[in-house]
């Protein structure tokens, strides 16, 4: 009976398998697949532009697209594991010298929001006080104004690009760096969801993120609007990028050449970040 | 059937030795003791989050040790066969709850509930307690459900002959005799909380720079949380690329530490019968 059993799930197995295999030829697609990985603050652009690109261009492409943040799409695409990665801040020179054949292409800009919990008093602070609460040297409210509550604080990981651009125009111009108190999240997104659950926290997120579930605080009187994004009085801006190992091949250039069509670029205006020119 | 089983070995054995030959540089007394860990100043000191990961691990255990023996010993001693038949089954159905949905349901119900009566961030290390506890419960409850009915009856029937309650008996007689197997599953948990990851990373809050927690209410990192929270950015080669595998290979020395101390348990129950 055992031998019995044993030669039944066998030949279930190799049904199942060539079943799977039977199936997947089927599947493939002609067109080719494309792999995007990368900044979580771009995943909302090559998301969309990838849905439309497979509907409207080449229906017969399979382009997956994922997170990870820039530093992780940098390396992925450097190791030639997917073939364009998101980044939303400047190649680093150690980055270069691992990787000299990277080649980035400029997509669009954002900037980055301080937000508060909508119920926050709180709609404006300096460049300075943002750092100095952000170094924990400010840990309540009542000392910018607000009630009296500790100020919680949440930072992306090191490897972010929003991380990395808040730390160069924030952080670094007054001498400071982030508290080791502030917790750390991995995603624009699950900043979003805590600064929407916890009354007394603080956080910096892509201005594409920024909804009616939290509130974006102006800083020195300028609101985080794409029109002073665009103008350059907003203080925090950068330039999100995708990346690709060498000459990028033919599939993964005409998805670059339709985000920068302007289809693409009005996907880009559309999830609240700014074309580029 | 002798290739199947040294598959399995040799496994292990690359696993062990990769952990090993990518970590061992970084291993030394500033990296087990040091007291900060700031990758992007190149200081890896992990004491913190060592003592944060046994800290939250034995608290996980107790929570499951004060619920769920209680729970195990009602099943197997008490409990009519009606009762056990819904119960046994519903606790079992616990392990299959996937630990991300763990995860979200503490990050959304049990952190800001922290958060509103007690005060602190929420994210805090009494938040991984709770949910590692429902983690580690329905083992708990099923191995020592187990060794308590694994005592003989006659010591029971003896122990009632001499005019003993049924409490008594338990107390006395069966309890001590399932005591090697109880012992056991209450430190198999606590291999299973320590190397849980999504779950408690969800919760437990994982500070920028961590420290040597003073409250249950304070946020922690533990082993698990700091290397999915790095290994997506780290640089290959780097220090704290070593660092990471290195933090691998004490989470291994600790739950090995751990199992060998629950096959000790289990060996000397074993003997005393």
């Amino acid at each position: 009976m055992q031998r019995n059993t044993i030669i039944a799930m066998v030949i279930v197995a190799i049904v199942i398998v060539a079943i799977s295999l039977i199936a997947l030829q089927f599947a493939r697609p002609v067109g080719g697949e494309l792999k995007i990985a990368g900044s979580t603050t771009v995943l909302p652009i090559t998301q969309e532009c990838a849905r439309l690109y497979m509907e409207k261009v080449c229906p017969c492409t399979r382009i997956s697209v994922s997170g990870g943040g820039s530093g992780t799409g940098i390396q992925l695409v450097g190791d030639g594991l997917i073939d364009i990665g998101a980044a939303s801040r400047d190649l680093k020179p150690s980055e270069l010298d691992q990787w000299p054949d990277l080649q980035p292409v400029a997509i669009g800009k954002d900037s980055v929001a301080i937000i508060v919990h909508p119920s926050n008093p709180i709609d404006d602070l300096t460049l300075e006080q943002i750092a100095q609460i952000f170094a924990g040297d400010i840990t309540n409210w009542s000392n910018v104004g607000g009630e009296d509550a500790p100020i919680n604080l949440i930072t992306r990981e090191e490897g972010s690009g929003t991380r990395g651009i808040f730390e160069e125009k924030v952080m670094e111009s007054f001498g400071k760096e982030i508290a080791g108190e502030a917790l750390v999240k991995t995603s624009n997104g699950e900043v979003r969801a805590i600064v929407a659950t916890d009354d007394n926290s603080m956080a910096y997120l892509s201005l594409g993120y920024v909804d009616g579930t939290l509130k974006a605080i102006s800083i020195g009187g300028i609101e985080a609007t794409i029109e002073n994004v665009l103008s350059e009085d907003y203080p925090i801006i950068r330039t999100l990028w995708l990346i690709t190992k060498g000459t990028p091949n033919t599939l993964a250039q005409s998805f670059i050449d339709f985000v920068l069509s302007d289809e693409g670029q009005q996907v880009v205006e559309e999830l609240g970040y700014t074309k580029v020119e | 059937m002798l290739f199947s089983a040294t598959s399995s070995i040799l496994i292990v054995f690359f696993i062990i030795a990769f952990m090993l030959s990518e970590g061992w540089s970084a291993i030394n007394l500033d990296f087990i003791f040091g007291l900060i860990w700031h990758p992007k100043t190149n200081e890896f000191g992990i004491l913190p989050i060592i003592v944060s990961t046994v800290i939250v691990g034995v608290g996980a255990v107790f929570i499951a040790l004060v619920i769920g023996i209680p729970c195990a010993i009602f099943l197997a001693e008490f409990a009519p066969n009606w009762v056990r038949n819904i119960i046994k089954p519903s606790v079992e159905m616990l392990v299959g709850v996937p630990s991300i949905v763990l995860g979200f349901f503490g990050l959304m119900l049990i952190v800001p509930f922290i958060r509103d009566n007690l005060g602190g961030r929420g994210e805090c290390i009494l938040a991984g307690w709770i949910i590692l506890s429902i983690m580690t419960l329905p083992h708990v409850i099923s191995i020592s459900e187990d060794a308590i009915r694994a005592v003989p009856n006659s010591y029971r029937e003896a122990s009632l002959t001499l005019g003993a309650t049924k409490w008594q008996t338990v107390r006395n007689i069966t309890l001590p005799n399932a005591k090697s197997g109880i012992l056991a599953s209450l430190i198999l948990g606590m291999g299973n909380a320590v190397g849980e990851t999504m779950a408690v990373y969800m919760v437990i809050g994982n500070p920028n720079i961590p420290w040597i927690p003073t409250s249950i209410l304070d946020s922690v990192r533990v082993l698990t949380s700091t290397i999915v929270m790095e290994y997506g950015y780290v640089a290959w080669g780097s220090q704290h690329q070593h660092a990471l595998f290195a933090i691998g290979v004490v989470l291994f020395v600790l739950v090995a530490i751990i199992n060998l101390m629950a096959r000790y348990a289990i060996k000397r129950g074993m003997i005393e019968r």
